[in-house]
């Protein structure tokens, strides 16, 4: 169950020392943008290091890499395989092509350090126009495909359009990546907050998300985990709600009733499997805290 | 594995290394470190390690260590290397 993905640069000893203190659910290990040009062999070596020694046992493991069009991406997957991440996430897919290549990519690595095949996830991360056009295909590409995760920074400026903390521009978006998601059986994770200091827009974002559909969100910052943990996991009260609706469902199948109702509304199959999913949440998260 | 060139990896920021690699007659190791006292003689011995694994024999290495982990001293170390030899990342 991942609510909060956390990036950490991929570079950086301080905030890779401490990736895992945060309460997130996921970290991203980050090999792209966080990482300069003439840096990313040196980060390679270090995330490898860390993740070997730090083990990061506490929470799940995603390790962003570079596009497949650079010279970094064979070097990356490679390198990164045999840590046996929960996921890697490919950047800038735009067409299931991507995720194909990319999953070639892992099953060689997979094979090279003895790992069974699919063992490696894909995360795609989709920040192009045409890549959130293609959003269910890229979902249905490859069965390595875990989730998708939408990133707004670049997606906004392929479209041309100015990144607001609204994120009216990007609400076709989160739309698009959520409905395609779920219709090809797989998660959906939605872009980060970037103002680190705005307390109120955190809320506010992470309320949008939840709302649409997303499974979790991303963040830059660790202030902003415990608002995006709060948000994702299921309330007390929806809790006990949703064990009502099983006790009541149960009785209603005892004396043989085809219809029941609680607190005078009719219990049906979408609000029995909306119950059954916040107890199986509140099953995995249990005693975690936010 | 011959060191050609002088190479640097790292930083000099907090948890960081700076780790500098030239061509050498044999082997010599400097340490400068935050925590020289205590850990000295453990940085130097994984910054010998580091090399040895990679096969260096003849290099000068200087080591300005702000109190980074070994995980990340040895990262260093080996992305020098990479940077002034052969050796593939």
């Amino acid at each position: 169950m991942i609510r909060s993905m956390l990036f950490i640069p991929g570079n950086s000893p301080a905030m890779l020392q401490n990736a895992d203190i945060h309460r997130a659910d996921a970290i991203i290990l980050d090999l792209e943008d966080a990482v300069s040009p003439d840096q990313k062999d040196a980060a390679r070596i270090l995330v490898r290091n860390a993740v070997r020694t730090l083990g990061f046992s506490g929470c799940r493991l995603i390790i962003r890499v570079n596009p497949i069009d650079t010279p970094y991406c064979a070097l990356d997957v490679s390198s990164v395989v045999p840590l046996k991440p929960d996921m890697i996430m490919p950047t800038k897919v735009s067409g299931p092509q991507t995720v194909k290549d990319m999953s070639h990519l892992v099953a060689q690595a997979e094979a090279a350090c003895g790992l069974a095949e699919g063992t490696v996830g894909l995360i795609p991360l989709l920040e192009t126009c045409e890549g959130i056009e293609n959003a269910y295909a890229i979902a249905k590409a490859d069965p390595r495909v875990r989730a998708l995760f939408l990133g707004a920074e670049d997606l906004t400026s392929d479209m041309r359009a100015k990144r607001t903390k609204a994120g009216g521009e990007i609400g076709y978006s989160r739309g698009r990546i959520v409905m395609a998601a779920r219709a090809a059986g797989v998660e959906v994770y939605d872009t980060p907050f970037t103002d680190v200091n705005d307390e109120e827009g955190i809320l506010q974002d992470v309320a949008l998300a939840k709302s649409l559909g997303f499974t979790g969100k991303a963040a830059i910052s660790p202030r902003h985990v415990e608002a995006i943990n709060r948000a994702f996991s299921p309330t007390p009260e929806e809790i006990a709600y949703a064990q009502e609706v099983l006790e009541i469902i149960e009785e209603a199948r005892r004396m043989g009733k085809g219809a029941i109702a609680l607190r005078g509304k009719m219990i049906d199959k979408p609000i029995v499997d909306r119950a059954k999913y916040v107890l199986e949440m509140a099953r995995m998260l249990g005693g975690k805290p936010e | 594995m011959k060191i050609g060139r002088s190479a640097a990896a790292g930083s000099l920021e907090s948890s960081d290394a700076m780790v500098t690699i030239s061509p050498g007659e044999g082997m010599t190791v400097e340490i400068e470190s935050v925590v020289m006292k205590q850990f000295g003689p453990a940085i130097e011995a994984a910054v010998r390690q580091e090399l040895a694994r990679q096969g260096v024999e003849d290099a000068l290495v200087r080591v300005q260590d702000k109190g980074a982990l070994e995980c990340t001293i040895r990262a260093r170390v080996e992305t020098a290397i990479l940077r002034a030899g052969e050796v593939k990342a």
